[in-house]
């Protein structure tokens, strides 16, 4: 019987292929499990919602707590979200052969951070300005929380990665992550908060946000590699 | 063409096997038989990269696979215990992007027809959580169809949950790739009828 | 002497070594604490802007110190079990945790000793003390995902690429937090510039430093000790070790 069908219209893939096929294959899943994507970004919009419950009414305690609260929602709903990146793809042996591909595993893993930044991330940086309403952020601060935001959120799936990568089937993961992940986030939190602080004391934001680029560069430079490099000690 | 020199594993605290040796030759199946937690699947990992050894080397091609590194990979096909299907994707799909991983892109007919051959015509378009286990199988077995170009297949109990059809299909399989001088590792439960290939039998003591 | 230098990197060799050099360390670490001491509550002289209470930095400091050294020393022997490949890197770099967690738990207590009838607050979220907080995550995150994962090997990996993903961010979390924060005293030691205390303050807490340190190496060869033991109980040295003469009855 003849073991390869129709070879002639088979097509070579590069690097560039796989990577394609990565993020498309992710995308895809999170469109078939919309409830999944959907958790996180609602936990962000209840987490912060319950501040004001907490902490009362008063418009310009609000306005001044908005910038921290809201990135501290941010964080949280981010760490929410990686459950969904590499758990399901560990017990399903779907990792390992990601790993097995011939093309480099911190590019493949960077393509699937991507696809999951595109799913959770982004939704977070555009409702943020509309919470940020609810709290009497004026304009110019609001639009420094969605920059801010917007050059954060990879960082934080980025470096969330790592943690997700540690934890790969192991007991305890959820809260485990949480431990490892955080501490993690701290830059990008402290001047992500402290640039649209800046902003409404009509401060230059210009350093802040120099600094969120850095840390973006930064984690696109390590932390595929350190993520690669902690699925490859999970996977054996 | 593949050589394992002095392997040796350990997990956990247990030294599951050591000075292990073997050779095969193209044209060769070896398969691994050995009572369970004898080490079987840490082997064939180890044959992927997956698990460095605690100990000696596997070799293709005369050469270390740490050294050739993807080059290695490109020339291998894994086959492990879970079937590495997504759930939430269909047959197609999901053998779509297997093939897509591998660098191929493959026209739609030639999916279905690969599923159809492995008897899931009527299933290529359920999302694969509905499937049985055996179903699911196939769908990873189909990806076997087009990876003729990978001289080394490893297959880590690939007749699992499947009937006597399939079977037969992938005892097919495995000889007509042997046939072409490629070399397959495979482990299994079940006897597999593997006459007219000539077949080394590595028995795992544990 | 480079086929020498492997021989340390056998755990049945360094067993009885850091027998021997455990209570020695000890053995200094005291005599320099009694020393420091003495110096920091009785030979230096009163601060003239916060009185007596500032004597807590001769524990305060120090201890926050060897919490940062220690964590970097953590990481050089996870880097070096990760490139080298030897347990016993992995098993070092597990002893020193205790030991940092418990020098950042340190600083962090008698900061807010100091920060009560300093600054009138127990707790201040100053850079140095928010940093030593974070360490002390970082500590707590290493050893707990360590405890987490059941096979040893997998375990002293992730741990390791954690510790060393730390090492990389402690800086940029110094760096953020100090920004984010410049009430604490600054650098007051250093060895570049000059010190803006009395030299006897100065003595007294490179003494106590010093102290720390032969601290910190005692307890975390003896805690090295019990970790070899764990791991390597079933070799044959190790069944010597715990019970001589019983070679022959393996259950």
């Amino acid at each position: 019987m003849e073991a390869v069908l129709d070879t002639a219209r088979v097509n070579r893939t590069g690097l560039a292929g796989v990577f394609a096929s990565v993020v498309q294959r992710d995308l895809l899943l999170a469109v078939r499990r919309r409830a999944d994507v959907l958790t996180s970004f609602f936990f962000f919009i209840i987490v912060v919602s319950l501040f004001p419950l907490g902490v009362g009414p008063e418009p310009n305690t609000l306005r001044e707590i908005a910038p921290g609260v809201v990135w501290v929602a941010a964080l949280l709903a981010s760490m929410l979200a990686l459950q969904r990146l590499l758990a399901g793809d560990y017990a399903d042996g779907t990792l390992e052969q990601l790993v097995l591909s011939a093309q480099p595993l911190t590019l493949l893993v960077l393509g699937k951070i991507l696809a999951h930044w595109l799913v959770t991330g982004i939704p977070l940086v555009l409702i943020a300005p509309l919470l940020g309403l609810q709290f009497g952020l004026p304009g110019d601060a609001l639009a420094v929380m969605t920059l801010g935001l917007l050059l954060g959120t990879p960082v934080l799936s980025m470096l969330g990665a790592i943690g997700a990568a540690l934890t790969l089937g192991v007991r305890g993961a959820g809260g485990l992550v949480a431990l490892l992940v955080l501490p993690l986030y701290i830059p990008v939190l402290i001047f992500g908060a402290g640039a649209v602080s800046a902003a409404m004391s009509g401060q230059s934001v210009e350093g802040h946000m120099s600094l969120l680029a850095a840390f973006l560069l930064f984690s696109v430079v390590i932390a595929p590699w350190a993520t690669a490099a902690a699925i490859r000690i999970a996977v054996e | 063409m593949l050589q394992g020199v002095d392997l040796a594993c350990v997990r956990g605290q247990r030294r599951l096997f050591g000075e292990l040796n073997f050779c095969v030759a193209p044209g060769e199946a070896l398969w691994v038989s050995g009572p369970n937690g004898s080490g079987k699947t840490s082997l064939l990992r180890m044959l992927c990269t997956l698990l460095a050894p605690e100990a000696g080397e596997v070799r293709w091609r005369g050469k270390s696979v740490r050294e050739l590194g993807e080059v290695y990979l490109a020339e291998l096909a894994y086959l492990g215990h879970a079937a590495a299907v997504k759930d939430d994707l269909s047959g197609l799909e999901n053998l779509r992007f297997a093939l897509a991983q591998d660098g191929l892109r493959v026209p739609e007919a030639a999916l279905a027809d690969a599923l159809g051959r492995f008897g899931l015509s009527e299933r290529e378009d359920l999302p694969t959580r509905v499937l049985s286990q055996g179903q699911r199988r196939r769908v990873s077995l189909a990806r076997l169809l087009f990876c003729s170009e990978r001289p080394l297949w490893i297959l880590d109990e690939p007749l699992t949950a499947l009937d006597v059809q399939a079977i037969d299909l992938v005892r097919t399989l495995i000889a007509t790739h042997l046939g072409r001088g490629c070399v397959v590792v495979l482990t299994s439960h079940q006897e597999v009828d593997l006459s007219g290939v000539k077949v080394q039998n590595l028995r795992m003591v544990g | 002497m480079a086929l020498n230098l492997w021989r340390f990197a056998s755990p049945q060799v360094i067993y009885p070594i850091a027998g021997r050099m455990a209570p020695m360390f000890m053995a200094a670490a005291l005599v320099l604490a009694l020393a420091g001491l003495y110096i920091g509550f009785f030979v230096a002289p009163t601060d003239f802007q916060q009185g007596e209470s500032y004597r807590i930095i001769f524990i305060h400091v120090p201890a926050a110190w060897m919490s940062m050294i220690i964590y970097l020393a953590m990481a050089f022997w996870c880097a070096v079990g990760m490139i080298m490949n030897t347990r016993l890197s992995f098993m070092m770099a597990l002893a020193l945790a205790p030991t940092g967690a418990l020098m950042t738990f340190i600083a962090l207590w008698t900061g807010a000793l100091w920060g009560k009838p300093t600054w009138g607050a127990w707790w201040v979220w100053d850079a140095r003390l928010t940093s030593e907080l974070i360490l002390l995550f970082l500590y707590i995150g290493f050893m707990s995902l360590h405890a987490a994962i059941d096979e040893v090997r997998r375990a002293d990996r992730a741990a390791g690429l954690l510790a060393l993903v730390g090492v990389v961010n402690v800086p940029i979390i110094y760096f953020s937090v100090q920004w984010w924060n410049t009430l604490h005293q600054g650098a007051s030691v250093s060895l570049t510039r000059a010190p803006s205390m009395a030299t006897t303050m100065l003595t007294g807490m490179l003494v106590m430093a010093l102290a720390a340190w032969m601290y910190s190496i005692a307890a975390s060869l003896m805690r090295l000790r019990a970790i070899i033991l764990e791991r390597e109980a079933d070799a044959d040295w190790v069944r010597e070790q715990i019970a001589p003469g019983l070679r022959g009855a393996r259950t």
